[in-house]
């Protein structure tokens, strides 16, 4: 047990850190919050922010050098988040691209497929979106509707998605779509990737609960989708599909812990500058048992993570570390957006555009955002499943 | 960086629960719930040969040298058997506090007695107002007449306080200053045998672990009873505390586990509505709360051990961090392990209020989570 780093690992977060020092927005590192997807405003700065992190070789890092990766390890990858965040640096704009297509892709994908997509993921050439859930397919996604119909060396695309992130901007989109309606509901599904381009394709924004139009719907009609699109083979969607979940709850989970504790340490500063009934509220002793367990929680949620890491380096899967990771995090962060609300008091009202809004009103939109980290990337519910079902061994429902 | 433990450490943990499923099953945890002294010489004398007795003191005080990481381990294991008796409180408190502040001649007269098995230890810290800060104490150490003190009062909630060979008991030899509220707690090693002692065990929620009323009326001690510095005694307190506190955390994520995988267990074939249990949402959802509180305790405390042995300037608020968060886990993981194995799990005959118990024990001892909480605020200085 060594929490230090290597001499190699602490050079790789200086090289991180000096870069980011350089090259960061200079009114960046200013702002109070940071949100955990990119906002609409923020996806032109995204674009070139990536670019720029793929000319200084910080994307990638896992991925094999023949693509375009460095050949690295998970803690650099590790280190990498810790950094982005404590710099307070955006997220770069293709995120599911980098998180969840390119490492499906490397584990599922033809040479063909690497060559064509990879490289373009890094560069932000082409932006990814994920075609996943469906209006009567949410936790239940193996029962989702949308079919593919072979016709000779194309398939038919029918149906619709929904919750689909970034789909207004994006050029190509993970499918997951019924191909086998005559098989158990896992073993009937492929999985696609899907020009977005292609005729027969409408995107209609979705406004959610922040007022943001983050989601959108997808509708499909008589979408012809190549068969060398398939990835992994006709009737392996399902499989193909997990290894993306798997890597969303890993990559992600890194920057989550990481934005977390930033979240931590602004909700702390907010407790030393609001006041509560002429006190500051910080020394309010009911808040303040809520602000040492918010700092309880964060450096818990650091410590399985890194105990999650540590399993990865040693070439073994981290079984119940990343599931445990996930609902402690949204959990939490519902908590924490919950204090932080507590702290401003009438000031919580407040939203953008307000003079007297508190940080620019940017904790109203948190504290709404949160609310789908329990139900985004596989409900609480969901996670319970699988962590009792895989890592307890309980019997299925 | 690497968050896991090393081969040894693995070996060590397997040695710990193959001795203790053998020699520590849970007719023996009962049949020392009655018995006064909560063990035998016998297996006593068996920690004492596995070197766990002297595990975290230096080989040069016949200990093996190793730190509170590779202890966190068989602690562990200890937490999961309910392991009765004073280990705890003579290696972690009474032994821990002369490593930490004792002179050559007192470690070289205590540590290998402890580490062989010769001799019990504790520390007698708590009196009638239960408060964990030097305020709390009022036992007085004043000049005695050939140089040395007498000590006057009662101490409460005494881990093994009845069985111990030497008591390290914190009293008060000078008023507190304006600038330093922990000033004037001095450490005195007294031997139990010494005339003015007595110790009477008290009923418990936890017989596992047994706790003492001492008496101390007019006691005599010499100059040479005193452990570490005159008046400064109260950092020392403090240092073992902290490492108590991150030990016992250690010792709780043992039993939460055991409580985890008999519940599990149990949920796999306690049949209800023609299916077993754990197939309905509503028990395999407690289930996965249990696990995700289990994985978590684990992770603060483990790191809590490396930072108290490395001495990192985090190590008190990983220690406070471990114990708030390990104390509402731990009791919560033992409640609902009783309502996973509904009456079954209420019953005496059943293991499962071993745990209960024993978490809730823990719990309150060396400050509960609302205590470690409000410190928590104050090392942030919140």
């Amino acid at each position: 047990m060594d929490f230090r780093l290597s001499p190699e690992q602490e050079t790789f977060r200086a090289e991180v850190r000096a870069w980011l020092s350089a090259n960061l927005p200079p009114d960046w590192a200013s702002r109070p919050v940071v949100s955990d997807v990119p906002r609409a405003e923020l996806y032109e700065f995204g674009r070139v922010w990536q670019r720029r992190l793929h000319e200084a070789g910080l994307l990638g890092l896992t991925w094999p050098k023949e693509y375009g990766g460095r050949g690295l390890t998970w803690m650099e990858e590790l280190l990498l988040h810790e950094e982005l965040v404590l710099h307070r640096a955006p997220p770069p704009l293709n995120i599911l691209g980098l998180g969840m297509a390119g490492p499906t892709i490397i584990a599922y994908g033809s040479d063909a497929q690497k060559q064509r997509h990879l490289q373009k993921i890094l560069t932000c050439e082409e932006i990814w979106c994920q075609g996943y859930s469906e209006p009567n397919a949410g936790s239940d996604l193996a029962s989702l509707q949308t079919r593919a119909v072979k016709d000779g060396d194309h398939y038919v695309v029918n149906g619709q998605k929904v919750w689909t992130s970034l789909a207004q901007i994006s050029d190509w989109m993970m499918l997951l779509a019924r191909t086998d309606p005559s098989v158990p509901k896992h073993k009937g599904l492929t999985y696609f990737l899907l020009d977005m381009r292609s005729p027969g394709i409408t995107v209609r924004p979705l406004r959610q609960i922040t007022g943001d139009a983050e989601f959108n719907e997808v509708f499909f009609e008589n979408v012809r989708v190549p068969a060398e699109n398939i990835l992994g083979g006709e009737g392996q969607g399902w499989q193909v599909g997990i290894t993306t979940l798997m890597y969303e709850r890993l990559a992600l989970g890194f920057g989550l812990q990481a934005r977390f504790e930033i979240a931590t340490a602004a909700t702390l500063e907010l407790a030393r500058r609001m006041s509560r009934e002429g006190r500051p509220a910080a020394k309010d002793p009911v808040l303040r048992q809520r602000l040492a367990q918010l700092v309880i929680d964060n450096a818990v949620f650091k410590y399985t993570a890194k105990r999650a890491i540590t399993k990865l380096l040693r070439g073994e899967m981290p079984g119940s570390e990343a599931s445990a990771g996930k609902i402690w995090w949204c959990e939490r962060h519902q908590a924490l957006q919950d204090l932080a609300q507590d702290l401003l008091g009438s000031y919580g009202q407040l939203g953008r555009g307000s003079p007297w809004a508190v940080d620019r009103g940017n904790w109203h939109y948190t504290f709404l955002r949160s609310r789908a980290n329990s139900i985004e990337g596989g409900t609480t519910e969901i996670q319970r499943n699988i962590l009792a079902e895989r890592v307890l061994g309980l019997p299925k429902d | 960086m690497d968050f896991g433990f090393s081969q040894e450490q693995d070996l060590l943990r397997q040695t710990a629960r193959s001795f203790l499923e053998k020699e520590c099953p849970s007719g023996f945890v009962r049949r020392m719930m009655d018995d006064p002294a909560g063990t035998t010489d016998e297996f006593w004398g068996k920690l004492a040969e596995l070197g766990w007795l002297g595990l975290i003191y230096p080989e040069a005080y016949g200990g093996v040298g190793l730190g509170l990481v590779d202890l966190t381990v068989v602690l562990e294991e200890m937490g999961r058997a309910v392991m009765p008796g004073p280990f705890f409180s003579t290696v972690l408190l009474g032994g821990l506090a002369v490593r930490e502040a004792g002179s050559e001649a007192q470690k070289q007269a205590w540590l290998p007695r402890i580490a062989s098995g010769g001799a019990r230890a504790t520390l007698a810290l708590l009196e009638e107002s239960a408060r964990w800060d030097a305020a709390g104490i009022e036992v007085t150490a004043k000049p005695g007449r050939t140089g040395g003190f007498v000590l006057s009062g009662t101490k409460l909630f005494v881990p093994d306080g009845h069985t111990a060979d030497v008591l390290v008991v914190a009293a008060r030899t000078a008023r507190p200053t304006k600038e330093n509220p922990s000033h004037g707690v001095s450490l005195f090693l007294v031997p139990a045998d010494r005339k003015g002692v007595t110790a009477t065990v008290l009923p418990t929620m936890d017989q596992t672990r047994k706790l003492a009323e001492v008496t101390l009326r007019r006691v005599d001690v010499g100059s040479e009873a005193l452990l570490g510095p005159l008046h400064q005694g109260w950092p020392v307190v403090a240092r073992v505390l902290e490492r108590a506190a991150v030990a016992l955390s250690a010792e709780m994520c043992g039993g939460a586990q055991k409580v985890l995988d008999l519940s599990t267990e149990y949920a796999k074939v306690r049949m209800a509505f023609g299916r077993p249990i754990g197939a309905y949402q509503a028990v395999k959802h407690r289930c996965a709360d249990m696990l995700v509180a289990v994985e978590n305790a684990k992770s603060i405390t483990y790191y809590a051990a490396w930072a108290a042995d490395q001495d990192a300037p985090d190590a008190p608020l990983a220690a406070s961090m471990a114990k708030a968060f390990v104390s509402d886990a731990y009791r919560k993981v033992a409640g609902d392990g009783i309502q996973v194995h509904g009456g079954i799990g209420f019953t005496w005959e059943h293991d499962m209020h071993l745990y209960f118990k024993r978490a809730k024990g823990s719990e309150v001892a060396f400050g509960d989570a609302t205590f470690h909480r409000e410190r928590v605020a104050r090392l942030l200085e919140l």
